[in-house]
């Protein structure tokens, strides 16, 4: 009897003290969590943050903050990566912890440099703003006043003499709502996304902020102490990357990618010689468009772009026999002879396939991966287009690639504003004539993916050499005619030999 | 007057840091009351030397041990930056990330380049008493501002040596914000947006924010002057058509119908005044007026931390004109041209000192007495006058806040 009244005393004291730590949705993350966690739920709760923050940002860009669309896609993808969502402070605890150590985790990968620090308060904020404006009622004053934001509200005296220049300094309002509404006195540091777009009267370093306005003010403090703790964690990093365990998952996560790494080919993806072309034009991402069309006029690439191209065409399902085949078609015709071939850049192709010195099968190259390491120079074809190409070059070859001018415009922008995996996706819609593109890119093998699923009306792609007559048309229907003809290789061998292959590393 | 030749700076500058340079002043400026600890040890300088050479991270333990290095090294240019976390000439010494820039005052940097959209009497490079209007009227908006609206006291405004001016910001609180800050008050204070793609640069829409009409209410004195008299925007159809260009299309045709007939820059004003009361809901006159005149920052210079910027009483190395600081109860009267140059200068102690020859000189007398004289006999006395009242009053408000709170503490 005893014994089990002591339990319940101690479960119902457990709750309590859980509800305590969260008593809010929401939270400014001022103390850092104390508790042990093992290596994976670490690394878990990293990643799926990354991944919330990545969908704030292309919900950010894809729609207007705030609309019914955004809202509820963003919601979709709270409730998905399991984060606290609208629920009772008893049920919401795991959801939470979460969200508390996820954001300290990424806190340590992303204070590193001015941009990282940049793009992490931008997407923190984008969705505190959401949460603090689904909280309901009461909630909002009962959040301010936990997060110690209760400003002085100014007298009836004082908005009298003030009347005219709060009507002429605050939108959207009118004599009667200046009368109405609260006006509260914010010093000038707080509310510098108010005062910096003139929305707001200002007098004597004080701003005089609607009640409606407040989230504002509250996101400019969420912001200015988030930067700050962005600071003194960069300072305090050395330390913690003394840890070995943590160090890498650290460094992988400011660069990550985290997706399927296409390393293993899948049946979707088998491709023939004799298509490429075609396939260049239609399901090939920019960058690998522009470094198809570039071996073809060149006959030859350079390290950079063989290294991307080639392991690109691996990920969507080249064999080797029929790489190999593929760029030394290509490079004969250039200045390199069949022996040359055979000793130098064969080599270095089985060594990506893994048949060669480690053995490493090397996986093919993220956005990320080609957006933020070895930028081309001059000669180079490898690349991102959207990062790497100057934007009016960039936009004359979506000129010459018929892409409409408003598409173009819609695309260069995006690049503006260094978005450049959405410029991406944004080719995609054009170039795919659809409104969504229904995925978050992050990998050129995916655009290629997604592209041969929508084209291909979700049925496998055919497999080539069943079909000559249709190859024939592709070929003959596409305007870069190159006048090779390779021959159809049988390759069904060699993809029974491959199938076979396991150990696959992440080269980084 | 002497006249000036960048030729002359080796032989000028010499004497220039020996006897004229206030470092008695300027010391006491960037000391701030030596209230922060290490304030001036932290604080970096840079220095153009001969030769384009150029040398970042210079700091110094005193403003004497500063006023060594100048004389010993005699810079064609000097630079104030920030005031670091650590003292910038040990920065090597200092963990990676732990070296970083604390607080730097708020500053502004006015060019005439950036008018050259909206000026016709000069060309790019230079400035004449016509467009100088145009840096009057940015110092009054903008410090209007700053007084009554971002409540800042201690401002100084310094001539830049050529084609501008500076505003330095130097309240203990505004030296302390941050990147984000900084742009926003630029941000806050801007009006004229676009390059060169942009035809129309200042689109205003109701309501009219209390900054607006209050800078509104200071540009609309110089106008007349400015624009229709000095620049005369509206003498000849190919200056009017680009006024034309900014009002609403519905009244353009009869504007360029109607102005021929009048006869000068006034009459067509008038006549657009006119035809703008009809269309009620925009504002193109005031856009107009903006436009032309309203004050045009650079964002950038204000926005770093650790931005460089000349310090005042530089010698500018083109014009030989010192930086020197404007004296706002006499702002109108300002003359860039009557801004003495350092070989005038020069000249003017070298008349000074033959002067004195027929007296006996003490030769016991300590060096900086003798300097205090020493710029008094020379027109940058009423500079280093107004230089010398803002050290003062930030003195006086400093020891007004140590009473005040010594007050609430209760210590005597």
């Amino acid at each position: 009897m005893e014994f089990s009244r002591e339990k319940r005393l101690k479960a119902r004291l457990a709750g309590d003290r859980r509800g305590d730590l969260y008593p809010h949705s929401l939270q400014f993350y001022l103390q850092p969590p104390t508790e042990n966690i093992s290596l994976a739920e670490f690394e878990n709760f990293a990643i799926d943050r990354l991944k919330l923050l990545k969908a704030v940002e292309n919900l950010g860009v894809s729609y207007v903050k705030g609309s019914d669309e955004y809202k509820s896609r963003l919601e979709r993808e709270i409730r998905k990566l399991k984060f606290p969502f609208k629920a009772l402070v008893e049920d919401d605890y795991d959801a939470r912890r979460k969200d508390h150590i996820s954001h300290f985790i990424l806190r340590l990968a992303y204070c590193q440099s001015e941009d990282l620090r940049r793009w992490f308060i931008q997407q923190e904020m984008d969705l505190f703003r959401y949460r603090f404006n689904e909280l309901t009622g009461d909630l909002v004053e009962k959040f301010l006043k936990y997060v110690n934001l209760s400003y002085g509200a100014i007298s009836k005296e004082v908005k009298e003499k003030l009347a005219v220049q709060l009507l002429n300094s605050t939108p959207g309002l009118n004599g009667a709502k200046v009368e109405e509404l609260e006006f509260y006195k914010v010093p000038l540091q707080e509310a510098m996304d108010l005062f910096r777009v003139r929305r707001v009267y200002l007098l004597n370093a004080f701003t005089y902020v609607p009640q409606t306005d407040i989230v504002a003010i509250v996101l400019n403090n969420y912001r200015t102490k988030l930067s700050k703790a962005l600071a003194l964690t960069a300072r305090s990093l050395p330390a913690v990357q003394s840890d070995e365990r943590l160090l890498p998952l650290l460094n992988h996560l400011s660069h990550s990618y985290v997706g399927p790494d296409y390393s293993i080919q899948k049946s979707i993806g088998k491709i023939s010689l004799e298509h490429i072309d075609a396939l260049s034009v239609k399901s090939f991402p920019l960058c690998m468009r522009q470094l198809h069309r570039a071996l073809r006029d060149n006959h030859h690439l350079r390290h950079g772009g063989r290294m991307q191209y080639g392991l690109f065409l691996k990920g969507i399902g080249l064999t080797l026999e029929q790489a190999l085949q593929f760029w030394k078609s290509e490079f004969i015709k250039g200045k390199v002879d069949a022996d040359k071939f055979d000793k130098g850049y064969a080599y270095s192709i089985r060594h990506n396939y893994g048949k060669e010195g480690k053995r490493t099968d090397y996986t093919p190259f993220s956005c990320m991966k080609i957006i933020l390491s070895n930028p081309p120079s001059q000669g180079d074809y490898h690349g991102c287009p959207f990062r790497h190409s100057d934007p009016e070059l960039l936009k004359q070859k979506l000129q010459s690639y018929k892409i409409p001018p408003t598409g173009i415009t819609q695309i260069l922008e995006l690049v503006k504003g260094m978005h450049y995996q959405l410029a991406c996706q944004k080719y995609f819609q054009l170039t795919h004539d659809v409104d969504d593109i229904g995925f978050s890119l992050n990998h050129p093998n995916q655009y290629f993916a997604e592209s041969q699923k929508l084209l291909s009306g979700g049925r496998e792609v055919k497999k080539e050499p069943s079909e000559p007559e249709s190859s024939q048309q592709k070929l003959s229907s596409q305007k870069s005619t190159s006048s090779c003809s390779i021959p159809i290789s049988s390759n069904t061998e060699a993809d029974t030999e491959l199938e076979g292959l396991d150990a696959y590393f992440t080269e980084d | 007057m002497a006249g000036f030749e960048p030729g002359s700076l080796p032989d000028l500058l010499p004497l220039y840091y020996r006897r004229l340079f206030p470092y008695g002043p300027y010391g006491r400026w960037l000391s701030y009351g030596g209230v922060v600890k290490n304030y001036f040890q932290r604080r970096e300088f840079s220095f153009t030397l001969r030769d384009d050479v150029y040398v970042r991270y210079q700091s110094f333990n005193s403003p004497q041990e500063l006023e060594k290095e100048m004389q010993k090294m005699n810079p064609y240019k000097i630079d104030v930056g920030a005031v670091y976390s650590h003292r910038p000439s040990q920065r090597n010494t200092v963990h990676m990330g732990a070296f970083h820039a604390q607080e730097k005052e708020l500053v502004f940097d006015i060019d005439m380049t950036d008018y050259n959209d909206v000026r016709r009497c000069c060309s790019s490079a230079e400035i004449c008493s016509k467009c100088w209007i145009l840096m009057t009227i940015a110092i009054r908006v903008i410090d209007r501002a700053l007084m009554e609206d971002f409540g800042v006291r201690h401002r100084l405004w310094v001539y830049s040596g050529r084609r501008g001016v500076h505003c330095w910001v130097c309240d203990d609180s505004v030296r302390k914000w941050s990147s984000a800050m900084r742009a926003a008050t630029v941000e806050y204070l801007t009006l004229v947006k676009g390059g060169s793609e942009t035809v129309k640069k200042v689109n205003l829409t109701d309501p009219i924010h209390p900054f607006i009409s209050n800078s509104l209410s200071l540009v609309e004195p110089y106008f007349e002057e400015y624009a229709l008299v000095g620049q005369d925007i509206l003498g000849s159809s190919e200056s009017w058509e680009k006024v034309v260009a900014l009002v609403p299309e519905s009244v353009r045709e009869s504007l360029l119908r109607e102005f021929p007939k009048k006869h000068d820059s006034i009459q067509r004003w008038e006549l657009l005044k006119k035809k703008m009361e009809k269309c009620k809901p925009c504002h193109a006159e005031w856009e107009i007026m903006l436009q032309y005149c309203f004050p045009r920052l650079d964002i950038n210079v204000s926005r770093g931390v650790s931005h460089l910027l000349k310090s005042p009483f530089s010698v500018h190395p083109k014009t030989g004109r010192v930086s020197v600081p404007i004296d706002l109860r006499k702002l109108d009267q300002f003359d860039p041209f009557a801004v003495p140059t350092i070989s005038c200068l020069c000249s003017e102690l070298d008349m000074a000192h033959e002067e004195e020859d027929g007296e006996k000189e003490n030769e016991a007398e300590p060096e900086p007495r003798r300097r205090t004289r020493d710029y008094k006999k020379t027109s940058l006395a009423p500079y280093v006058r107004v230089f010398e009242q803002f050290v003062e009053e930030m003195d006086k408000s400093r020891k007004g806040e140590l009473l005040k709170r010594s007050d609430l503490q209760g210590d005597f």
